[in-house]
């Protein structure tokens, strides 16, 4: 389902360059849930920005879907990132002034998805993750675990193909962070490809399958077999 | 691939045709559109409410300024059709300019009552009426005043549509030798006889007793000359009391639909004929409205341009908001872009912003304009006040456009972030 093939990735930093990925290959298939770890500065948050089309490699080949996407103009990038591309952040990301259930649609009134449609999968989508007493209030109504389950749910308004979570717990305490994970296990168990970024080992190990990269190169990647 | 199955059922239910759809549309419906630009608004009710009172302040000094404008157009253009607009001056000498003063007359032959009967045979007229006026001193039974005197042709009220109150105006006696009969204008009839009628009762003018046949209705004032205190008598007495040749202007009346064109050659060809030149002037009542009507809207566009100043102040009110609100956004922008706005989409977001907030303004200023011209025109009856509907419309148009304008810097530094960069800015 995605291939990443001898993806480079270089920043200018003044007259430095600093190799953030350097030759990263990767295959993930439909359905797998995948950590991604390694200390700060090792490129994980780089290679699931490349993942999830917010940045661009300097070189190497990513295929979505079948799809070569590194050649995308910025429109079509913000279009493939809609279709098929979930985010789930550690700061939340929600727009203040706007309720749960607005927050949640929003990918969808940004397709320009049909009010008919879009209640319907509201509805169901705030049901899915405990959140029908919640629709209305505001982000600053809500506590962080609440918040960060709007954000999935809005990560999975639009069926993505891949859900990706930058250090989705960095923000929780221990206890609402497993709640978090649980919630994104969930979507794993009903057939959703999730990838995790994280420095937490004890959530990095929750994963399927675990990738380590020390300075921009893959250095492990384990599987469990139980999936 | 089952698994995946359950997944895409359980967000899209069973509508198979529904990817094709999305891929289709990459638009906001406009509905979300406003209601996401009217959230960001109400976010910051404040700084909404002030920076549109930028623009409605512009929108209500524009919409005031061109009302008073319009209504002194309209005020001026009204004094002067009340005379009639299907009229014609004919002056004796060649005066190139026009409004020269009544009495700087400088002829090479003057014009006559004889002219003026001759005028009446020309197509289309139907009024040719003489006029020689100035200052004479009205008596009776003790009282005596200065008044302005007209000497007329018996169609003069009919040239100038003025009405006779009581009695008659001066009867079409022979012109060269009329009787001593005099109309009064309604002031001097008040001050020389009260509430007394006064038709039938003799009064000197200048140094001659003369009978009183009418009263005219009151006309009130123009450009400073009280029509009301003024008396009527037949051209030719007045001719003789100042000792005059000439006759000032002869008034032409023509009927409404015939082409002016004709009917001043008709004029020109009978002078001319009679002068042996063209020592004389037509000025046409449509062509001095054509001139006035000129100079006001010169006079309206002029105040509405100083109006348009506090308009672009209002406008830079709303670039100074969108700026800092897009520096405030920036990590929702990138949030946007992350879940697949694209560039366009973050520009129009913030240019509707820009364009609602003057709407809202501009809405507020035709309200806020409206309400003083209102007032204005309670307050002061004097002045004239109108204000038409294009001019609200067109206001509208301008406070939008003024908001378009001032959006689309901050817009297009909006839509040009990099959604990364925007997502880390928190």
């Amino acid at each position: 389902m995605i291939r990443l093939t001898g993806i480079e990735r270089v920043f200018r930093v003044g007259d430095e360059e600093v190799h953030a990925l350097r030759g990263v290959s990767l295959d993930i298939a439909q359905g797998e849930y995948l950590s991604i770890m390694g200390p700060s500065g090792s490129g994980k948050s780089t290679l699931l920005n490349i993942l999830g089309l917010l940045d661009r490699p300097n070189a190497g080949r990513y295929e979505l879907n079948g799809h070569d996407v590194t050649g995308l103009a910025d429109d079509e990038l913000a279009r493939v990132r809609r279709e098929a591309i979930g985010f789930v952040f550690q700061f939340f990301h929600l727009v203040p002034r706007l309720t749960a259930g607005q927050n949640i649609e929003l990918p969808m009134v940004l397709a320009g998805i049909d009010p008919a449609e879009r209640r319907r999968r509201l509805d169901k989508l705030l049901a899915d993750y405990g959140l029908v007493p919640r629709a209305g209030h505001r982000p600053d109504q809500l506590s962080g675990g609440q918040c960060q389950r709007v954000a999935i749910a809005r990560a999975m308004s639009m069926g993505p193909t891949l859900i990706l979570a930058d250090e989705p717990t960095g923000n929780l305490d221990r206890h609402t962070g497993q709640e978090v994970m649980a919630v994104l296990e969930r979507v794993h168990h009903e057939g959703g490809t999730v990838a995790v970024v994280t420095h937490d080992p004890e959530i990095g190990k929750r994963a399927h399958r675990r990738i380590r990269l020390v300075d921009g190169e893959i250095a492990s990647d384990e599987r469990s077999g139980d999936d | 691939m089952d698994s995946r199955k359950t997944l895409d059922s359980r967000i899209r239910g069973n509508d198979g045709c529904f990817a094709v759809r999305r891929a289709e549309s990459d638009l906001m419906i406009t509905r979300d559109f406003i209601a996401f630009t009217l959230a960001s608004l109400k976010a910051h009710r404040l700084r909404t409410a002030l920076t549109a009172l930028g623009i409605a302040v512009g929108i209500a000094s524009v919409i005031l300024l061109t009302s008073i404008g319009e209504g002194l157009h309209r005020f001026v253009i009204a004094e002067f059709t009340q005379f009639g607009t299907n009229i014609i001056g004919v002056a004796p000498g060649r005066i190139q300019t026009h409004g020269a003063s009544l009495g700087a007359v400088n002829t090479v032959r003057p014009l006559s009552i004889d002219d003026a009967i001759a005028l009446r045979k020309a197509p289309y007229v139907q009024v040719a009426d003489p006029l020689v006026q100035g200052n004479a001193e009205v008596v009776h039974a003790g009282k005596s005043r200065r008044v302005t005197l007209y000497g007329t042709g018996p169609d003069f009220s009919k040239a100038l549509s003025m009405r006779v109150a009581s009695g008659d105006y001066l009867p079409p006696d022979d012109p060269h030798a009329a009787r001593a009969f005099v109309v009064l204008g309604s002031k001097v009839a008040f001050e020389l006889f009260g509430t007394d009628n006064p038709l039938g009762s003799r009064i000197r003018v200048g140094s001659e007793r003369y009978r009183v046949v009418g009263v005219m209705e009151s006309k009130g004032q123009i450009l400073g000359f009280d029509l009301d205190d003024t008396v009527f008598i037949p051209v030719a007495r007045a001719l003789d009391m100042f000792n005059r040749e000439s006759l000032m202007e002869i008034h032409v009346t023509y009927e409404p639909t015939a082409p002016l064109a004709e009917v001043e050659e008709g004029l020109r060809r009978i002078l001319v004929a009679r002068h042996g030149a063209e020592d004389f002037t037509l000025t046409p009542q449509q062509k001095m409205l054509e001139v006035f009507g000129t100079v006001l809207d010169a006079i309206t566009f002029a105040v509405a341009a100083i109006g348009g100043i506090s308009l672009v102040v209002g406008g830079v009110g709303i670039l100074t908001i969108l700026t800092i609100g897009v520096a405030e956004r920036t990590s929702e922008i990138g949030l946007l872009r992350a879940i697949g706005a694209t560039q366009r989409s973050i520009m129009l977001l913030f240019l509707g912003e820009a364009a609602l907030l003057s709407a809202i303004g501009g809405a507020a200023g035709l309200l806020l304009g409206w309400s003083i011209a209102v007032l204005l025109e309670l307050t002061f009856p004097a002045l004239p006040v109108h204000t038409p509907w294009m001019y609200a419309v067109l206001a509208e148009l301008v406070a939008v456009g003024v908001g378009l304008a001032a959006g689309v810097m901050p817009a297009r530094h909006a839509a040009g972030l990099d959604p990364l960069e925007a997502l880390r800015s928190e």
